[in-house]
């Protein structure tokens, strides 16, 4: 479109599986119309162009662990218009922030192989602990229906439309019978954000809370049930602990058991 | 600046970010004269110490734990995690429910060697930044490798819940088993898929590869009657051929410098892993259709150029596409999703041929099922002393060449292995003082 001004996008990598970034690459339907609405700026998993900023919108995968990232994130807020953090990691720290849990002087006492080859940071932390975020995606992986939902939404100028409930009425819309109450499965879909489409039930498990605690979780009353369904402290606590250990819903659960 | 009309100084190839790899990870060079000094693929993405947090969790969070470890390959690590906690427990999962955990590879297969062949690896040989772009001038043969991609990705989502961490797999089995009715309504798809594969096979053969053929050591797996997918003994073109429980015997890792992931090695020396390997150690239990496309487009029953691990991976999502078929076929829905698990303190081994290559993982529980010792060793750690072997000969080859084409040659060099530095970095061992 001559004359007309096609924003840019950029995907940035911090401590990550990168399969967030990879949900970008897995919208088969929709990525080349994708990449016809937007200038490809940075992607490094998927091209060798790198377009200098500033962007408009910069999605982060990603948590931050070394000192040169935390360093590296505060460039790229400055560079871009709208910031956006996807999946967990850039959320809440992601599985790496278990680290986080372990007794601080035991972790200085770590020994590697070489440590002094090695950077690291005590604390793996989500992006909004370091810079202004515009929107949280959440999801381990994130849902590829709600990252094209986010970067429709910022190209337009608009909220996106992420709902905050839990997973309990993905479970309704889906016309899944619930796990818990049937069979006693424990399961934390009552306090996950939505998000995911509610599988682990569809697929006879329980929820494992990858999308992290919906608004106004009440977890104290889960564990009520999971107590009551024999499930023991240590458990519990591992059960918040786990890909979105660092969310605060979850992690002072987690504080409460074990 | 040519530096190329001054052969007695010293040139430096750098590039500070590799693309189209996945994770991150740079590229060091450095010739003097005509001799190649130093040659060095940085990995900086930073560790996140899976194998220390794994301990003290329970057994049945593992594949859900290490699936986390790679977004591309995550059916991988939980084919790898689940068969050494199984071979701990003496667990035997067999008949149609191994069957299911080969179909789902298959996806995998068919998903990761696509989104390879196409968005990382053929922009090389083509000469653009990236598929996209490739798109703009090739619309339909995008749009072909997209739709093989999504099959893949489909089949990963039928048996796994979804295609990035699946959520269906646990040690002993499934949590839930599809009926044949499910499996067969992805068949069509798959037809088109494999017609697709078969284009791609003829397509990238025709290629041009650059002289490499280093006489490399190969290793897999070796799996009884079947190209090596799940599982089967670890073997070499030197002679190795031992099970996967004596992997640490004959394999050791070591901590370098300019890496966060351990580099493996063989005895002492660098081996190669992945779709390579697999191809000249397995060729004999490729389909005979298969060899016999294979000789028509130009490949022997052996191959050593790294280049054309494209056409490699190109006959591997093929072989997948008509595997996951014949799957399909035989399928009939077991009696029970998954085997009862009763855990006790004991080891496994386990080893699974991710896309890029043999993944290892052992673990150590207690009475409860309480991990206390956990080791993975992904296949590009153990690549990647060969990738900078494979950089060495290839500059020392090609000192003539122009600097931007040189270094262009060697990052393609690089991703003819399609490394996964995400997976390979995360694996620092931390020996951790007994916490109480």
């Amino acid at each position: 479109m001559p004359g007309k001004h096609k924003p840019t996008l950029a995907v940035w990598k911090f401590a990550s599986c990168d399969g967030c970034q990879l949900s970008l690459l897995d919208c088969e339907d929709e990525l080349l119309a994708v990449a016809g609405a937007v200038t490809i700026a940075h992607f490094l998993e998927a091209s060798s162009a790198v377009l200098p900023g500033p962007y408009d919108l910069s999605l982060v995968e990603g948590s931050i662990t070394t000192p040169h990232d935390a360093e590296r994130i505060q460039a790229i807020r400055k560079n871009s218009r709208f910031l956006v953090a996807i999946g967990a990691c850039a959320t809440a720290g992601g599985i790496q922030a278990l680290r986080n849990f372990a007794d601080v002087e035991a972790f200085t006492r770590v020994v590697y192989a070489r440590p002094e080859y090695i950077q690291t940071l005590q604390h793996s932390s989500a992006i909004s602990e370091h810079v202004k975020v515009d929107f949280e995606l959440r999801g381990c992986p994130v849902n590829k229906a709600q990252l094209l939902e986010v970067i429709s939404a910022f190209l337009h100028k608009r909220k996106p439309n992420i709902p905050p409930h839990s997973v309990c009425l993905e479970c309704k819309a889906r016309g899944t019978v619930c796990v818990m109450v049937a069979q006693g499965i424990p399961c934390l879909g009552p306090v996950t954000q939505a998000g995911c489409g509610a599988i682990c039930p569809a697929y006879q498990r329980g929820c494992y809370g990858c999308f992290g605690p919906q608004e106004n979780p009440n977890t104290v009353a889960l564990s009520a049930w999971w107590t009551h369904l024999g499930v023991d402290e240590t458990a519990q606590q591992q059960a918040f602990r786990t890909y979105n250990a660092g969310a605060q819903a979850f992690s002072k659960e987690a504080a409460r058991h074990g | 600046m040519d530096d190329s009309a001054k052969p007695r100084h010293t040139r430096t190839i750098r590039v500070g970010n590799l693309a189209r790899v996945e994770g991150e990870g740079a590229l060091y060079v450095r010739v003097k004269g005509n001799r190649v000094e130093e040659v060095r693929l940085d990995i900086f993405e930073p560790p996140r110490f899976f194998e220390a947090f794994l301990r003290g969790r329970n057994f049945a969070e593992v594949p859900d734990i290490t699936a986390r470890i790679c977004g591309i390959c995550p059916v991988a690590y939980q084919m790898s995690s689940c068969q050494a906690l199984e071979a701990a427990l003496g667990l035997e999962v067999g008949g149609q429910l191994k069957a299911l955990r080969r179909l789902l590879y298959c996806g995998e297969w068919i998903e990761s060697h696509t989104l390879h062949i196409y968005f990382l690896h053929l922009p090389d040989f083509l000469g653009y930044p990236d598929a996209v772009r490739l798109a703009q001038d090739q619309p339909e043969r995008v749009k072909r490798a997209l739709q093989l991609k999504k099959t893949g990705n489909e089949l990963m989502t039928l048996l796994g819940g979804r295609e990035i961490h699946p959520i269906n797999v646990k040690v002993g089995g499934f949590y839930r088993v599809p009926r044949k009715a499910e499996l067969l309504a992805v068949r069509d798809k798959l037809e088109q898929a494999r017609e697709i594969a078969l284009e791609t096979v003829r397509f990238v053969a025709g290629l041009n590869f650059p002289d490499l053929k280093p006489d490399y050591t190969f290793v897999s797996l070796r799996e009884e009657g079947a190209y090596p997918i799940l599982q089967g003994r670890i073997v070499s073109n030197r002679g190795l051929d031992i099970p996967v429980s004596a992997f640490e015997q004959h394999f050791q890792e070591e901590h370098v410098p300019h890496s966060n992931a351990l580099h493996a090695t063989l005895s002492g020396q660098p081996y190669l892993v992945g779709p390579l390997a697999r191809y000249n150690l397995n060729y004999d239990l490729l389909p005979a259709p298969l060899q016999s496309l294979a000789k028509e487009v130009g490949l022997g029953p052996v191959c050593r150029n790294p280049f054309q691990s494209i056409v490699v991976r190109a006959i591997e999502t093929l072989y997948a596409c008509e595997e996951a078929l014949r799957l399909m076929g035989e399928y009939e829905e077991p009696d029970a999703p998954s085997l009862p698990v009763v855990p006790k303190a004991a080891t496994g081994a386990g080893c699974s041929e991710a896309p890029r290559g043999i993944l290892y993982h052992r673990y150590q529980m207690d009475e409860q099922g309480l991990i206390t010792e956990a080791k993975i060793v992904p296949p590009t750690s153990q690549n990647q002393k060969m990738i900078e072997e494979d950089l060495r000969q290839f500059v020392a080859a090609h000192l003539e060449l122009p600097k931007p084409e040189l270094t262009m040659r060697c990052e393609q060099t690089i991703r003819n292995y399609d490394p996964c530095i995400s997976c390979a970095t995360h694996f620092l061992r931390l020996e951790m003082e007994h916490e109480t």
